[in-house]
């Protein structure tokens, strides 16, 4: 009788093709997403005149640079970026998912979507929100040019096994409190380093209670956390999810794959290397105050205060994160003004955000400008046929096509320097934004009241106002 | 990729942790060709002022630590996004290695695909090489030591990656030859689960 087996443990041995002797393991890609970013592994593949050894697994998106708002001119640069991931796909036969395309979204949310992305599937791509698709109980990851390279080439991945952390979410959330807090939440405590050389298993009460797309924005911050992958093993959520999607099989051969799918589940008694436990009622909505997404805090607390910090360079630290975010130490974080805010990324544009955002700005007007971008063209779709999208406009904010977008603002969608921005995507890093640029990470329902209030604001008060 | 064993350089501090891949190398210059050189990017925003002057404060802007080929960083070294670019940045620049507490683990993984050593230090060592100014530094990979005047240390790094440095291996090589076990173990899983291929649906 073998020693039971966590759910990673089944991925990772469902992938083995072999070990080498000095402890790297050739794993299979089930499914290899390409974005413009992959103009480096290309040219790789070009120079060594190699051809891709599985082209009918890999995709193409256009994401990271293509205009999301009306009327944009991408620059040279930019036109270029997208110019060169369809000339790449078109050369080497992958099907692309490109500017213009009725399926085109941010590589992360159309995965999902179109059901290419199934429980039990290896998933890279170049780009480290990979760990987002793990919540449909794929081993999903990020990974660099070099071994997008070798994954074109070769349709495999060497890699050392990571160590594992079962982190278990037990309860249930309180109004007004969701995925992203979560998320937030445990990195604050943990770290962004507590995750590091681990695969993440989310697990308890409170994660079987969330939706896909919930699963999908916590999988998605695993990352900021560390860690490379993060998944939610399969269960009737993910399957009624995923039933009839584009790319899913039907028929017998559903019924066939269903099977498989909720018997990759961690068998009772498996073991993992850390164990971390949360309670859910303790997560309040939770706002970023610095420049690591660490650097978070409860919206009901205060921006910390480096003469209060006993440790020197910890208070050096803080006093560096306040200087570049304009907070003053001790105020409360509730009321701080933004100039912005700006609804999308991977992290936070499915159409499950888009409501909670529109409930929040249903009737009122924006105090600040802000964006919206839906996640693909798709939900964008089905959030026009929803009429969110005139809850948003009518709000005074912009409702654009989608993309990466301001996340990382490669196609031109910046926040200006100096200017604060209520932002729903997952890095608050220096410069992020734009040179200069001030992110506070939230959730959409937190970036929607911030654009009703003009500050941050707990968006609990607005939602008992309604109630 | 030439492989190496043994660096001796100078090493500069750069007093910072959770130094992320946005800050090693800002995205508005990642639509340049590889081909260009990606060193003067390196650590832009940090490096240069509002007018794009470089900051005479920046330690790394310092005379003393211009030829610097190993970098010393605080925890968390190269966190945040994917981006290979960041080490192109480190290598252009002319760094050879980097000792830190600890690496994000793409950065990790990158670096060494390209000749680039991600040393690992307890923290205690590197607050005593950042708080010296630069120094010589002898890095020798087969021994897993840092030496130099009155310094001797080991630094971690995994033993697979060890051996890709030293060698200077190309995985796609490595792999390459292994072809026909890959082969048998794709035929295998296409007939045990084929649901795991993407079907087909009307459009596509």
């Amino acid at each position: 009788m073998s020693a039971p087996r966590t759910f990673f443990d089944k991925l990772w041995d469902g992938h083995r093709i072999l070990d080498r002797e000095d402890g790297a393991t050739l794993l299979w890609v089930d499914r290899h997403f390409v974005h413009e970013g992959s103009h480096h592994a290309f040219a790789k593949l070009a120079e060594r005149g190699l051809s891709l050894a599985h082209p009918e697994l890999t995709f193409g998106v256009a994401d990271h640079y293509v205009p999301t708002r009306p009327g944009a001119v991408p620059s040279e640069d930019v036109a270029r970026m997208i110019r060169t991931l369809a000339d790449n796909t078109a050369r080497h036969g992958v099907r692309l998912f490109g500017q213009g395309d009725p399926r085109q979204g941010i590589v992360h949310v159309i995965g999902p979507e179109l059901g290419l992305t199934v429980p039990g599937l290896l998933v890279v791509c170049g780009d480290s929100h990979t760990a987002t698709h793990g919540a449909l109980g794929a081993y999903a990851f990020g990974i660099g040019a070099t071994e997008v390279a070798h994954v074109l080439a070769t349709q495999t991945i060497w890699q050392k096994k990571p160590r594992q952390m079962r982190l278990h979410v037990d309860g249930t959330l309180m109004p007004g409190v969701g995925a992203k807090d979560v998320a937030l939440n445990w990195i604050a405590r943990l770290g962004a380093d507590g995750g590091r050389g681990h695969a993440i298993e989310y697990c308890g009460s409170a994660i079987e209670a969330l939706s896909v797309e919930g699963r999908l924005t916590l999988c998605n911050l695993s990352i900021e956390g560390g860690a490379r992958s993060g998944m939610v093993a399969p269960d009737e959520v993910t399957l009624a999810w995923l039933k009839g999607r584009d790319h899913v099989p039907a028929g017998a051969e559903w019924e066939r794959a269903a099977e498989a799918f909720l018997a990759l589940a961690g068998d009772p008694g498996s073991e993992v290397d850390r164990e971390v436990r949360l309670s859910a009622a303790e997560i309040a909505p939770i706002v970023t105050w610095g420049t690591s997404p660490e650097e978070a805090l409860p919206i009901t607390a205060t921006v910390p205060d480096p003469a209060r910090e006993a440790d020197e360079a910890k208070a050096r630290r803080i006093a560096q994160s306040l200087d570049y975010m304009g907070l003053v130490a001790g105020r409360p974080i509730d009321g701080t003004p933004v100039d912005q805010i700006f609804i999308g990324s991977c992290t936070n544009s499915r159409i499950e955000d888009l409501r909670a955002a529109a409930a929040v700005l249903a009737g009122h007007r924006a105090k600040v400008p802000g964006l919206v971008s839906p996640g693909s063209s798709q939900i964008k779709a089905q959030a026009e046929a929803e009429g969110l999208d005139r809850v948003f406009t009518a709000a005074g904010l912009e409702w654009s096509g989608s993309g990466c977008s301001m996340c990382v603002g490669m196609n031109g969608d910046l926040v200006d320097p100096g200017k604060r921005c209520a932002s729903t995507t997952n890095r608050n890093f220096r410069g992020r934004q734009g040179k200069g640029a001030r992110t506070h990470l939230v959730s959409p329902a937190m970036a929607a009241a911030a654009a009703v209030t003009g500050t941050l604001t707990d968006v609990r008060k607005l939602l008992k106002e309604r109630a | 990729m030439a492989g190496w064993t043994v660096h001796e350089g100078l090493a500069a501090a750069l007093a910072l942790q959770n130094v992320d891949t946005d800050q090693l190398i800002p995205a508005r210059f990642m639509s340049t060709p590889r081909s260009q050189g990606y060193g003067d990017y390196l650590l832009y925003d940090l490096r240069h002022d509002d007018d794009g002057a470089p900051r005479p404060d920046f330690a790394l802007n310092k005379a003393e630590a211009e030829a610097a080929t190993i970098l010393v960083a605080g925890r968390n070294f190269g966190c945040g996004s994917s981006r290979e670019a960041a080490v192109y940045a480190l290598v252009d620049a002319g760094f050879r290695a980097v000792l830190a507490p600890s690496f994000g683990d793409i950065f990790a993984s990158n670096a060494v695909n390209n000749g680039l050593l991600p040393a690992t230090l307890e923290a205690e060592r590197i607050e005593a090489l950042l708080a010296g100014g630069p120094c010589r530094l002898s890095v020798d990979l087969a021994a897993g030591t840092i030496t130099g005047a009155g310094v001797s240390e080991r630094f971690q790094l995994d033993p697979v990656w060890t051996q890709k440095l030293i060698n200077g291996w190309d995985d796609i090589d490595l792999t390459r030859a292994h072809g026909e076990a890959i082969q048998t173990f794709a035929a295998a899983r296409r007939q045990s689960a084929p649901f795991l291929w993407p079907a087909q649906r009307g459009a596509d």
